[in-house]
């Protein structure tokens, strides 16, 4: 069995360290995580992890399971890409010259889906959204003119086959209400409190 | 851990500005009802009570200082044991975990409190040990200052608990720690703990009252039993000419033994156990064969590469267990009964997993099931155990050097125990002949640090095991080694009146590792040549009564006077320096590859 590019898709609890305790089942096996967005689900109280790592099937089922057995985890789901639609969003700031004179705006917004979100006297911010391949690619088409600065968004993916958590996640919330967090309040009161 | 601090004015929210300082002269004990107005700590306290806690081991400190403020007013309903070092508190309540099937509570204070914790939690995590930890931490508010005994505790600790928690507002207490202590007992139980800012301990808020946590919407510590693979199993296991069953710590914490025994009784299946399984099934059951692993009996690692179909009951397939993986039980059709799904396929790949807590699938099982014996079958593991018998064990316990074995002294306290007594072991040779020769009679009667290996063990664990076991006799047994690393404790001992065993044979080296470099580094001894103080003496300093023998015609006396002893007693013998452990399944060899000298 060969390595390949995995997503796994986690629910969970919206816990303080849970991200840790969920990164270090990685660490632990010396596994690197490529790409890792968490964020609040369409469900209040429930957040939604994906997670990209390149292993052999057989490990990253256990994987799943060692996240799954998390107290604080719902349910943990793993597919291979041709399972699943996914998408990760680039922004590119461009110095204004170098655009307006040099490059070809017009392939740049038709050829690579790229929108101008911001339009300033010295730079230009482009954004597109697609596979690696793709925001690569106008990585180097830029490259030439002066790119200034880059960032790329984590993958966010969708699993074809589901037959949709929404109403599962929504209903689950509805028959048993997560816990709210409860964040130290204290943090920034230094000066309030007195205490040794 | 001390401090060097002093509470001088608490914080403001919540708190009752005319009791600062906590005054000694609070109301006494009495169970605090709905709706009072609790500080975190008293609110600790109740909680703890109302869970049945009847003993918690713990060192105060600095942070955990409120709390132990409000013990102040309960130590005629909690049993507070002030041990010597935190490592020895985590122990002693595995110990009282494991003897007594109860949740084991510690408190220690921030910092250098808690990170003595850690041996004892990763110890707890890999074996399943209920355990609640309870730590102080700095105020809130000096959260990531660096303050005065300040650790990230809660991340130090995630790897190595089943959950962790800090609370920084005493309103969260009663239900935090109901849920830890549902989530440390139930489904695969485990270590969990549960960090407590100090201006939690203080700050009061109104006491809800006790409510018992049983459920938790992410987590499920059951999986559902489906019946279907549990026809299937039992169609494997009624087809099967040559089955063999693997037994582990899983049939005690699942209080299964009954139905266990009943399932191999009734499928008349030989039945070998994990160190972490033994004393599920008395020793002298006839469908006993014996210890699985690297040093246990010849026939179980021999025959788990001639099943047909290998039944495995609540145990995880340790490396320790296995031996290589590749060469383990390739002809067997493999069933795995286990509560944790990830365990399942996680070593060997099973051809029928039975997922649920035994203590339901085994039932179910044994009625799927046909009433069978397998005497032939049964009779090949009395033929591997003739052997060992006459090549391994007749040596060990009737050596004809005068130089006396581990062996032998384990074997004589058969005889003067019964088989009844609790046998607390730490970590290596000792440990190894121990689990090989000891008879139990009854189940929890085995206590050791299996998954993790911890020296230092032993004793503290005995300590909490005594706690725990009622009038049972709880006899430790340490290697000159591993006694030295905990041997702190016996100022608990005597302080605390415990009426613990301890025996130390006494080989002068550090006896398994000293065993591998004989057998796998050319006899390099390399710093396991290890100096002992002198172990009756420093009992004694500790008003503690002891002995040290070395001669065969002394050894049944001295243990019988260990035993009638009322109190603590300490046994050191002296025994052969470089004796070792036989059957071995040398490292990276099958289970087949046992060697027997």
């Amino acid at each position: 069995m060969s390595k390949q590019e995995f997503t796994l898709t986690v629910y969970t609890e919206n816990q303080i360290g849970l991200l840790n305790r969920i990164a270090i089942i990685f660490s632990r096996r010396k596994i690197n995580i490529n790409s890792l967005n968490t964020s609040p689900s369409e469900v209040p109280g429930i957040h939604r992890f994906n997670i990209v790592i390149d292993e052999v099937e057989e490990v990253v089922k256990k994987l799943a399971r060692q996240i799954e057995k998390q107290v604080d985890v719902l349910k943990a789901y793993y597919n291979t890409n041709d399972e699943i639609v996914w998408q990760e969003m680039a922004l590119y700031k461009m110095p204004t010259d170098a655009v307006t004179e040099k490059v070809k705006v017009e392939r740049l917004l038709h050829e690579f889906g790229a929108r101008a979100i911001a339009i300033r006297k010295d730079y230009i911010v482009f954004e597109t959204t697609g596979h690696r391949e793709e925001t690569d690619k106008l990585i180097s088409f830029l490259e030439p003119f002066g790119l200034i600065e880059f960032v790329r968004s984590a993958r966010v993916a969708i699993i074809k086959d589901s037959q949709g958590f929404h109403s599962k996640v929504k209903e689950f919330e509805r028959r048993e209400p997560g816990e709210e967090v409860i964040e130290n309040e204290f943090l920034d009161k230094q000066e309030e409190v007195f205490s040794m | 851990m001390d401090t060097t601090t002093t509470e001088t004015k608490k914080m403001g929210k919540k708190e009752d500005a005319g009791k600062a300082g906590h005054p000694a002269a609070a109301a006494p004990a009495a169970a605090r009802k709905a709706g009072e107005m609790l500080s975190g700590s008293e609110t600790v306290l109740e909680i703890l009570l109302a869970e049945g806690v009847k003993t918690v081991f713990g060192y105060p400190g600095g942070a955990i200082m409120p709390v132990y403020d409000a013990l102040y007013n309960y130590q005629d309903k909690i049993n507070h044991i002030l041990v010597r070092h935190e490592q020895g508190s985590i122990h002693a309540a595995q110990g009282y975990a494991r003897a007594s099937g109860k949740v084991g509570v510690v408190f220690a204070t921030s910092g250098p409190g808690a990170t003595n914790l850690v041996t004892g939690l990763a110890d707890a995590m890999i074996d399943s040990t209920p355990l609640v930890c309870i730590t102080g931490q700095v105020y809130a508010h000096l959260l990531g200052t660096d303050a005065f005994q300040e650790t990230d505790v809660i991340n130090i600790t995630t790897p190595v608990t089943k959950w962790n928690y800090q609370v920084t507002d005493p309103v969260e207490i009663p239900t935090v720690l109901a849920k830890a202590f549902y989530i440390a007992r139930s489904g695969r139980p485990g270590p969990v703990l549960v960090d407590i800012t100090k201006n939690a301990q203080i700050q009061t808020a109104e006491y809800p009252g006790y409510q018992k946590c049983t459920h938790i919407r992410s987590y499920r510590p059951k999986p559902i039993v489906r019946e279907e693979y549990l026809e299937e199993a039992a169609k494997l296991i009624n087809a099967a000419q040559k089955p063999f069953v693997l037994f582990g710590q899983g049939v005690i914490l699942g209080k299964a033994e009954n139905e266990f025994r009943h399932f191999i009784e009734k499928g008349g299946l030989p039945a070998a156990w994990t160190i972490l399984g033994l004393s599920a099934l008395p020793t002298d059951h006839p469908l006993n064969v014996g210890m699985l692993g690297m040093h246990g009996n010849y026939g179980p690692n021999v025959l788990t590469n001639e099943c047909d179909v290998l039944i495995a009951v609540g145990m995880r397939f340790d490396d320790r267990v296995t031996g290589r993986l590749d060469k383990y039980a390739k002809q067997a059709k493999i069933i795995h009964l286990d509560i944790d799904p990830s365990e399942i396929d996680k070593n060997v790949k099973t051809t029928v997993p039975v997922w649920g807590d035994c203590k339901e699938t085994l039932p179910i099982l044994t009625r799927l099931i046909e009433k069978k014996t397998h005497p032939e079958w049964l009779e090949t593991f009395h033929q591997y155990a003739r052997e060992e018998m006459e090549l391994c064990i007749n040596p060990e316990i009737h050596p004809t050097s005068k130089i006396l074995t581990m062996g032998e002294v384990i074997d004589q306290l058969n005889t003067l125990t019964e088989g009844k007594a609790i046998l607390v072991t730490d970590v290596g040779q000792h440990q190894m002949v121990t689990c090989r020769y000891a008879k139990f009679t009854q189940s929890k009667s085995n206590i050791t640090s299996g998954g993790l290996g911890t020296m230092g063990f032993g004793m503290p664990a005995a300590m909490g095991a005594k706690l725990g076991a009622g009038d049972r006799t709880v006899i430790s047994i340490s290697g000159d080694g591993g006694f030295q690393m905990t041997l702190q404790e016996l100022g608990t001992i005597m302080q605390c009146q415990i009426g613990l065993k301890m025996i130390i044979l006494n080989n002068q080296f550090l006896g398994m590792v000293r065993q591998w470099q004989e057998l796998f580094h050319d006899k390099r001894y390399s710093f396991t040549d290890i100096q002992s103080p002198d172990y009756v003496t420093l009992a004694k300093a500790y008003q503690i009564p002891g002995k040290r023998i070395s001669e065969r015609s002394e050894l049944k006396g001295a243990l019988k006077e260990m035993l009638d002893t009322k109190g603590a007693y300490l046994l050191e013998i002296m025994v052969g320096k470089e004796n070792n452990v036989f059957p071995m399944v040398p490292q990276g060899c099958s289970v087949a590859e046992i060697r027997l000298k």
